[in-house]
């Protein structure tokens, strides 16, 4: 039931995108809060979250280190993309959480996020402080075990991109082009 | 043979950092395998992604059932699909059929090689050796170029359909 609920909010999230966004204020339920308050810990072991991350925008996504495709194809692509707009590139924060706390530790997240040759903010927290965050997005992640005693996790491979106040504004989606990508990006730092 | 083989494994490991930027072909009778390449790790990951394209030339039917390689524990034959903006990873336990006259792509947001438990993190700018196994064809060595986290080798991942269908 609860993961239902977690589909809905990304359904949501993709309804407000196509621009029926004036239709949520009706609907008590909807995301408007899509992002609200959270605290994680980042790998110097502040905490960073919604208060200390106001200020700049920033876009924000969710996955885990040992994932060899979607994070890293995706984290790759927002430096790709922050490089493209040049001086302007830095008017926004790329930061990753990590939904698998049991194996990224904030220090692995601070070596892995430097892998990509742009700053980008690696988070994850215990289980309470991540559940809000993943709450809070709409985020649905699933740890699933894999044959051999292994597991994997599946997740939302969306990008949310956040205003200066902490206020949802849209997704970059996995099979969106660079264009589209860069486009939103201006008008998140415009 | 088993001999043989290993010598060649600890020979190629010893000439990883010499080895080759660019990723090349490999042929071992009807299978040949085209850029095989590998994405750059950081410290402490245990895991890192193959890729490559594998093509059948013969009439028959061949699969891909895993491989070897001195640098992980393991090397596992994986899956990617989204679904309603939701990834899914999977391992392939049956392996990757790769039919008579096809080309199979592993690639970002599809299938790929899991180099599972590495030893140590994979560099930029070195090869991964790796005997890949098939149902048919046998063993074929490869090396897998590693790139660096924003090279995109070959394949603008994000501007394409990704789900295997
Ligand atoms: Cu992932």
């Amino acid at each position: 039931m609860r993961r239902v609920d977690r589909r809905i909010r990304v359904g949501l999230a993709a309804l407000l995108l196509a621009g029926l966004a004036a239709c949520s204020s009706s609907q008590p339920d909807a995301p408007t809060a899509f992002g609200g308050p959270f605290e994680l810990t980042a790998p110097d072991g502040h905490t960073v979250g919604s208060a200390s991350l106001k200020g700049k925008p920033y876009a924000i996504f969710f996955g885990y280190t040992r994932c060899p495709d979607v994070c890293p194809t995706t984290l790759a692509r927002m430096a790709r993309l922050r490089k493209q707009l040049g001086p302007d590139g830095g008017k926004f924060a790329i930061v990753f959480v990590s939904v698998d706390p049991e194996h990224d530790k904030p220090e692995d997240l601070g070596r892995y996020v430097a892998l990509f040759g742009t700053p980008v903010i690696g988070l994850t927290g215990d289980k309470e402080h991540l559940a809000q965050a993943v709450k809070n997005f709409g985020v649905f992640y699933q740890r699933v075990p894999q044959p051999g005693g292994d597991y994997t996790i599946d997740h939302t491979a969306s990008v949310y991109l956040m205003d200066r106040d902490g206020t949802f504004v849209s997704t970059i989606d996995h099979d969106e082009s660079d264009q589209m990508a860069l486009a939103k990006l201006k008008r998140l730092i415009g | 043979m088993k001999a043989f083989h290993h010598a060649i494994v600890a020979s190629s490991l010893s000439l990883a950092i010499a080895a080759p930027l660019l990723a090349r072909d490999y042929v071992s009778g009807a299978i040949t395998v085209a850029h095989p390449w590998a994405r750059k790790t950081a410290q402490g990951q245990p895991t890192g992604g193959g890729f490559m394209v594998i093509t059948n030339k013969g009439k028959a039917d061949d699969r891909l059932i895993g491989g070897t390689t001195p640098i992980a524990a393991e090397v596992q034959i994986h899956t990617v699909s989204m679904d309603g903006g939701i990834m899914r990873m999977r391992r392939l336990v049956d392996g990757l059929p790769i039919a008579a006259g096809a080309s199979v792509e592993l690639r970002p947001g599809s299938y790929h090689l899991m180099f599972i438990g590495l030893k140590a993190p994979l560099q930029a700018g070195t090869t991964v050796p790796v005997t890949l196994q098939f149902q048919r064809a046998g063993q074929v060595r490869v090396e897998f170029a590693v790139q660096s986290m924003t090279a995109n080798p070959g394949m603008p991942a994000m501007d394409r359909d990704h789900a295997p269908r």
